[in-house]
């Protein structure tokens, strides 16, 4: 059974729609990731979910019932915001015990279930003090542990690691990651952090616009996109005009403006439906840049010239240009980055490419 | 000079104005006051200068002056009460309103550009024998004579609310403005209803400011003299028109200062112990 169910859900907010019919299965106990840039209508989402706003229509169920009706007090779901929200007239171990209060657990009970969702969030000792005097990742796992300590139903967390600075979060991503695992809650993750979500997600829903560009794993996505939207929105990508000459079971034939004739595994190209005009995708990471003079192998090779890079210590990020056509690539550093001005050759694997229609939709 | 000594000079500097300003203005008349409350009026008419204590005798030994004083603080803690229950929900509304808010303000600030004695006066021409209320009830067929309503203690803190209320829900205002909205959600999300997330989180936090604003209301309703002279009958004088009285009427200067000191000490000692437990801090910000 599935932990919540979208069905056809819309939300306007007077003349404007935020959420276009969306559909959306969450199964038990996965941790679904709602990724797209801010406007997309990924928090509006969430907020429907949580109960804090109405969907205009659609049913949204939880455990197959219907929530729509159902106030937020009663949808038992643990609910992680990004500045935390923390009660801060009231310790961490009364803001923890805050949610017991309106279940049905005595005394005891509550002492041991406070207890054990510090521990489970590595901050025993801190029950007794304010929340003002915890650091923001403290209190980033206070906000969690008193989201998890009513075992809800479904846990939402709204951006809940970008108030954190940038060592912390990625600590926090794994710390993250592993109570969920522990606990086996399902999870529904807001972020517009693409990395977040590629680490974290056992589901990815990328939205655009209000609308669904893409669910599925964070490989899927990320390795086959269904829309020029999602092969931009993560990662670097270049990506050519191109038509589809040729498909068949195994593979699709391309021309790729300004590389040529590139044959694609058909697995790279699911959203391929038939010949015409396409979209050649090549990840910046996959186009590798060697020497000029190096000896020809089995990639596809280009001659280009670099026109800019960008140092990043292990890797650099070159701007190429091979004739009329501009290139990005990432590479690891071997040795000395290439210069500005320098000949080169660009080479790729056509299986690790991948190809959608001119029109997604 | 070094830079040190000059940043720790600036402050001074900066503050020298309103220093001046306060000092001359109020502690110097202060002391004048202090000094005056120990003289003795004697039968001539004529101020006596010397160290007596007549005055303050009278003052704290009359039962006329506590009973006055007693049912001026009872008007004031009942004004203060009244503020209380109907600016809260006003406040709550003009702080959770989205698009609306700065008319919402400004127009909680509009009486302030009308004198205050105009404002009281204007209860007059509703409450009045030929005030609006009563043209109202007699059209209507309600009444066939005019209702006496004015003059009485009712209409001295209908008065009193009328003045003060846009004090009360100012400093609620900034209270609950500093409140984070998703406090709330996050409480209803863990199972409270809406009302037992107001009462568990945001009225709590929003005390020190129902705090500062019940401060103000009490102590200028317990300061007024205007309201009870205005709108209010023989019987309801309030302890600032004793101070009235004596210095204006019967020209006795040194027991009208010991009569307005013993105010002062009363309401400083109201305004000390705020102070102590929530510091002028939520004072200021509702002020400002």
């Amino acid at each position: 059974m599935s932990a919540v169910n979208l069905s056809n859900i819309v939300k306007r907010f007077g003349a404007v729609t935020a959420v276009h019919r969306m559909s959306m299965e969450i199964p038990d106990g996965s941790f679904v990731t709602l990724l797209g840039p801010s406007g997309c209508g990924k928090t509006t989402t969430l907020r429907m979910i949580a109960g804090l706003l109405d969907p205009s229509e659609g049913d949204i169920t939880i455990r197959g019932k219907r929530v729509n009706d159902v106030p937020i007090h009663k949808r038992n779901l643990g609910l992680v915001f990004q500045n935390y929200a923390l009660f801060p007239h009231k310790t961490v171990a009364e803001n923890v015990a805050f949610g017991l209060k309106y279940r049905d657990v005595s005394r005891a009970d509550m002492d041991k279930k406070v207890k054990s969702a510090l521990d489970l969030v590595q901050l025993p000792q801190v029950g007794s003090r304010y929340p003002r005097e915890l650091s923001g990742g403290q209190q980033q796992r206070i906000a969690l542990a008193r989201a998890i300590v009513i075992e809800p139903d479904v846990l939402l967390l709204d951006e809940p690691l970008s108030a954190l600075d940038a060592n912390l979060r990625e600590d926090m991503r794994v710390e993250l990651k592993r109570i969920q695992h522990q606990i086996g809650v399902t999870t529904v993750f807001v972020t517009h952090d693409q990395s977040e979500a590629l680490a974290m997600s056992d589901r990815l829903v990328v939205m655009s616009n209000g609308r669904v560009e893409q669910v599925g794993t964070p490989e899927d996505v990320y390795n086959t996109p269904a829309s020029e939207f999602v092969a931009r929105f993560l990662g670097t990508s270049n990506i050519l005009d191109a038509r589809c000459t040729g498909l068949d079971q195994t593979t699709a034939r391309l021309a790729v403006a300004g590389i040529g004739d590139v044959e694609v595994p058909r697995e790279k190209t699911p959203h391929l439906d038939g010949e015409g005009a396409a979209k050649f995708v090549l990840r910046a990471e996959k186009l590798i840049v060697v020497a000029g003079d190096a000896p020809t192998d089995e990639r596809v090779s280009l001659e280009g010239v670099v026109e800019a890079v960008d140092y990043q210590g292990q890797a650099a990020r070159y701007f190429l240009r091979s004739g009329d056509v501009r290139f990005q690539a990432i590479n690891m550093i071997d040795e000395r980055p290439f210069g500005e001005g320098q000949t080169v050759s660009l080479r790729f694997r056509p299986r690790d490419c991948a190809a959608l229609p001119e029109k997604t939709r | 000079m070094g830079i040190e000594a000059r940043q720790a000079r600036q402050p001074w500097i900066l503050l020298s104005p309103a220093l001046t300003a306060v000092t001359l203005l109020l502690f110097v008349p202060l002391a004048f006051i202090v000094v005056y409350s120990f003289w003795l009026r004697t039968a001539t008419g004529a101020d006596q200068a010397g160290f007596y204590l007549d005055n303050w005798r009278e003052a704290l030994g009359d039962a006329f002056y506590r009973d006055i004083l007693l049912s001026t603080l009872r008007i004031a803690a009942i004004t203060t009460v009244v503020c209380a229950l109907v600016g809260y929900p006003a406040a709550y509304f003009i702080a959770r309103s989205r698009g609306n808010k700065a008319i919402l303000l400004l127009l909680l600030m509009l009486p302030f550009w009308i004198s205050y004695i105009i404002r009281t006066m204007s209860w007059i021409n509703i409450l009045g024998v030929s005030g609006a209320l009563n043209w109202l009830l007699q059209t209507i067929g309600f009444v066939d004579e005019p209702v006496q309503m004015l003059y009485n203690e009712t209409t001295v803190i209908l008065g009193l609310v009328h003045f003060l209320l846009p004090f009360m829900i100012l400093n609620v205002y900034v209270a609950l403005e500093g409140i984070d909205v998703s406090l709330e959600d996050a409480a209803c999300s863990l199972g409270s209803t809406r009302w037992q997330a107001f009462r568990e989180v945001t009225l709590p936090l929003s005390l020190p400011g129902l705090a500062a604003g019940g401060l103000l209301c009490f102590v200028l309703s317990a300061g007024t003299y205007i309201t009870p002279l205005v709108l209010g009958g023989p019987r309801d004088a309030m302890f600032a028109n004793l101070v009235f009285e004596a210095v204006i009427t019967q020209l006795n200067w040194p027991l009208g200062s010991a009569l307005s000191l013993m105010l002062l000490a009363i309401l400083g000692s109201l305004v000390l112990i705020y102070n102590h437990f929530l510091g002028m801090g939520q004072l200021m910000k509702g002020l400002g």
